[in-house]
């Protein structure tokens, strides 16, 4: 392969050399939850450098590094791709854009829609114009996704959409999004199709749903006689769950990948010794320390896996029977992290707002309190583990 | 990195095939109801694996060896650990070769790794003295003599070391357990002077003896004095993550025989595969072994490669494939209900190799503790 040697290596340098002389000094600082880089034709830029660096990044098509050129992508190869990130990480550059539509519908796209789709929202996707929500789930589609009701109807000139999705991800503010319709009442996985279309339709309505940790980052959507052309259809008319399930696989592989890890936090043993006090410079308490270091040669034992999957996906082996265990790993895994970490605190680690709390413990209190999503989001632990049983280890259904 | 390449590909099915057709769990069982657990291996069997060239895997062309590294012998140890095989070649090619490589002189590896690369001797390494792995607390005494050295004290539950050749063995030279300068390797040979080895009938019937040493003469490993605690701790790093290897193929065997109880045996009517709460464990126990899996390859290859992160990667190799193999073996049995309760099943066998894995080398506690230490906390 051309990847090796000289040429990688060339590759490398003049990386190097366009990072160091684009990326903004702010953008080499860990980000803040408030500087979270959406993008989208409403976002507010909370920092100015943010929109630099992401309009820079994505003239070179790197803020989705391996999508064709064609397409507004860096079309760069898996090794290449894996050097800029070396690069970026060792300038501890900030990711240029966050965005479900490099995550999860871009790499659907690629493979389902066709040419003028493709055109259409790649390039705008690529350079962060548009900010995409997942109308997926609904209040009687869980688990049980392929229940969905939705419905779509073919009205001649265009579809009509009547129906009500729940925890769509940032729907009040994204532009368009991608969405799961019932095409067909009379069968169920083979009654869905895959649609696409703006949020500023009329009949559309997102109203955000508080959380446990005060935040709304989900949305529940109403869809009351939504007008969406014919051409906006990605795939087969009631050909959608295959692509559903595909997009599925990008959004499990993706939160697995960042393990949940959002904007930094604080190091959990720091915590622990700032907190706790240390004892010849170990935690203090030898039982939270035990349980503190199990916790972390476990989230190894994660990063390292996720690293294997990743080589064993780029030496052409395709997706190794680790991945399918990752969103579940990942999920259990940060959970278990903010349990130490709000244990670790003790009472500085309980509060809510305002004075007599450390801004940095309240925010991780209200992460405590958000990651009780991850086994439910994105496939709730007992369905990935349905996964793994029946898709991996090849365990039957009840007869 | 991860990925094999085409000589290790072929190791590996090579070994995977010779274990099934020459050690089977069954060949263990024969060993254990003929009293093999005094010498703890099948002589012609350790001589096949000596001809396939397992005992030099790690040894240098130099000396005989094919040197193909760690992860390489640890692809035949897992495979060797499916099955059960017994034979001492974990404490002769892994435990007592990686101190003769890091330590000997130029003299003591010709003298001793060829050999071992030829399969022509067994050896073992003598490190803990009490009921848990703890090689700072060595207190075995090395005294001076005109000619060498004179070893006295005793050592506990070692591997293979009964019968063999040579035994390369942890003694302190001077201060008091706890201080690890004091530390250096030693080589006795077989059948020394004042060397007592009482063999032990443990519960996974491999051969474990206890040695006593009472002025043994023994030869100092290497010229050099100073490095005898770098060079123990890289040794028992090598031994562990390739006793991690094994134990990697312990636990995958059992998950395997696991997932195909549950695809035969009916109960209700029914495959008991095809209820939910087993599902999930077993799910579950796969997960465990793929996040571990992760780690042994890591801490084989980090040791490959020389890297400084290999001592932390080790230990968290050996606490995970602890954890899953502990997991794996207790599954083994519960979700084979009455009949894993057996002597006839072989989820027993497993149950008892797993806990003496699990100790030898050190606990899951030792090494989440050395792990906290070298993250510093």
């Amino acid at each position: 392969m051309a990847d090796f040697g000289a040429e990688l290596d060339v590759f490398r340098t003049e990386t190097r050399d366009w990072l160091e002389a684009n990326c903004p000094a702010s953008m080499r600082t860990p980000m803040t939850a408030e500087e979270t880089p959406w993008g989208g034709a409403r976002f507010k830029w909370a920092n100015p450098d943010s929109k630099t660096w992401l309009d820079r990044m994505a003239e070179k098509g790197w803020t989705a590094p391996m999508w064709p050129k064609d397409y507004g992508g860096g079309g760069l190869t898996a090794a290449q791709a894996r050097v800029l990130e070396q690069e970026m990480a060792r300038i501890k550059a900030r990711p240029p854009l966050f965005s479900f539509g490099i995550w999860m519908l871009g790499p659907v796209l690629l493979e389902y829609a066709n040419e003028e789709q493709k055109k259409a929202h790649l390039p705008k996707i690529v350079r962060g114009e548009i900010r995409w929500c997942q109308g997926y789930s609904e209040p009687g589609a869980g688990s049980d996704l392929a229940g969905l009701q939705t419905r779509c109807e073919d009205k001649g000139d265009h579809f009509l959409i009547n129906g009500q999705k729940v925890w769509t991800s940032y729907a009040d503010q994204a532009d368009w999004i991608f969405c799961l319709v019932r095409t067909d009442t009379t069968k169920k996985h083979e009654g869905i199709s895959f649609v696409l279309f703006d949020m500023t339709t009329p009949g559309v309505d997102a109203r955000p749903i508080k959380l446990i940790s005060g935040e709304s980052p989900f949305c529940e959507t109403f869809f009351t006689d939504v007008k969406v052309p014919k051409a906006q259809m990605v795939g087969k008319l009631n050909g959608g769950w295959d692509i559903a399930k595909r997009l599925l696989q990008f959004e499990r592989q993706n939160i697995s990948a960042g393990g949940f890890g959002g904007a930094a936090g604080l190091e959990i043993e720091e915590v622990a010794l700032a907190h706790v006090g240390a004892d010849n410079g170990k935690i203090a308490d030898g039982d939270l320390r035990a349980r503190i270091t199990a916790h972390k040669m476990d989230a190894k034992a994660f990063s390292l896996t996720v690293r294997r999957v990743e080589a064993e996906a780029k030496s052409g082996k395709g997706l190794g029977p680790a991945a399918s265990i990752l969103k579940y790993a990942a999920a259990t895994l940060n959970q278990h992290k903010h349990e130490l970490m709000l244990e670790a605190m003790g009472s500085d680690g309980l509060g809510w707002d305002g004075e007599g709390f450390d801004r940095a413990n309240i925010r991780e209190t209200r992460a405590w309190l958000r990651s009780k999503g991850n086994s439910i989001e994105g496939g709730t632990s007992e369905i990935n583990l349905n996964v793994v049983a029946k898709r991996v280890l090849g365990l039957m259904d009840h007869q | 990195m991860a990925i094999l390449n085409e000589e290790q590909t072929m190791l590996r099915d090579a070994a995977k095939g010779w274990v099934a057709d020459k050690a089977p769990v069954t060949a263990l069982r024969k060993l254990r109801d003929t009293g093999g657990w005094k010498t703890g291996y099948d002589p012609a069997a350790w001589k096949e694996m000596a001809e396939m060239g397992w005992t030099g895997v790690i040894v240098p062309e130099a000396y005989g060896g094919s040197e193909f590294g760690y992860r390489s012998l640890g692809l035949v140890l897992e495979e060797t650990g499916r099955t059960l095989a017994a034979s001492p070649l974990h404490a002769t090619a892994a435990a007592a070769a990686s101190a003769l490589l890091l330590g000997g002189s130029d003299a003591q590896k010709e003298t001793w790794l060829g050999r071992i690369a030829a399969g022509e001797i067994t050896a073992a390494l003598a490190v803990d003295e009490g009921p848990h792995h703890h090689p700072g607390s060595v207190a075995l005494k090395a005294e001076k003599t005109a000619t060498g050295y004179s070893l006295t004290g005793t050592k506990r539950f070692i591997p293979d070391a009964a019968e063999a050749d040579l035994v390369v063995v942890a003694a302190r030279v001077s201060g008091a357990p706890g201080d690890t300068a004091g530390i250096r390797l030693f080589l006795v040979t077989g059948g020394a002077a004042g060397l007592t080895a009482t063999p032990l009938h443990a519960i996974d019937n491999r051969a474990h003896a206890d040695l006593a040493f009472a002025a043994t003469p023994a030869e100092l490993l290497g010229e050099t004095t100073g490095a005898g605690w770098d060079v123990l701790s890289a040794t028992l790093d090598r031994a562990t993550a390739l006793l991690a290897a094994e134990m990697m193929g312990t636990a995958t065997q059992a998950f395997e025989v696991i997932l195909d109880y549950l695809k035969t045996r009916t109960q209700f009517g029914q495959l008991i595969g095809s209820f939910q709460a087993l599902q999930h464990r077993a799910a579950k126990l796969f997960t465990e072994l793929e996040l571990t899996r992760s780690c042994v390859d890591a801490a084989l290859d980090a040791l490959d490669a020389g890297s400084k992160d290999a001592p932390a990667l080790v230990s968290l190799a050996k606490a995970k494939a602890n954890e899953t193999l502990h997991l794996a073996s207790i599954e083994m049995v519960q979700m084979h209900g009455g009949i894993g309760m057996t002597d006839a099943h072989d989820a027993g066998l497993y149950m008892k190799r797993a806990r003496v894995a699990e100790a030898l080398y050190g606990s899951s506690s030792y090494h989440r503790d050395r792990y906290a230490k070298l993250g510093g906390y």
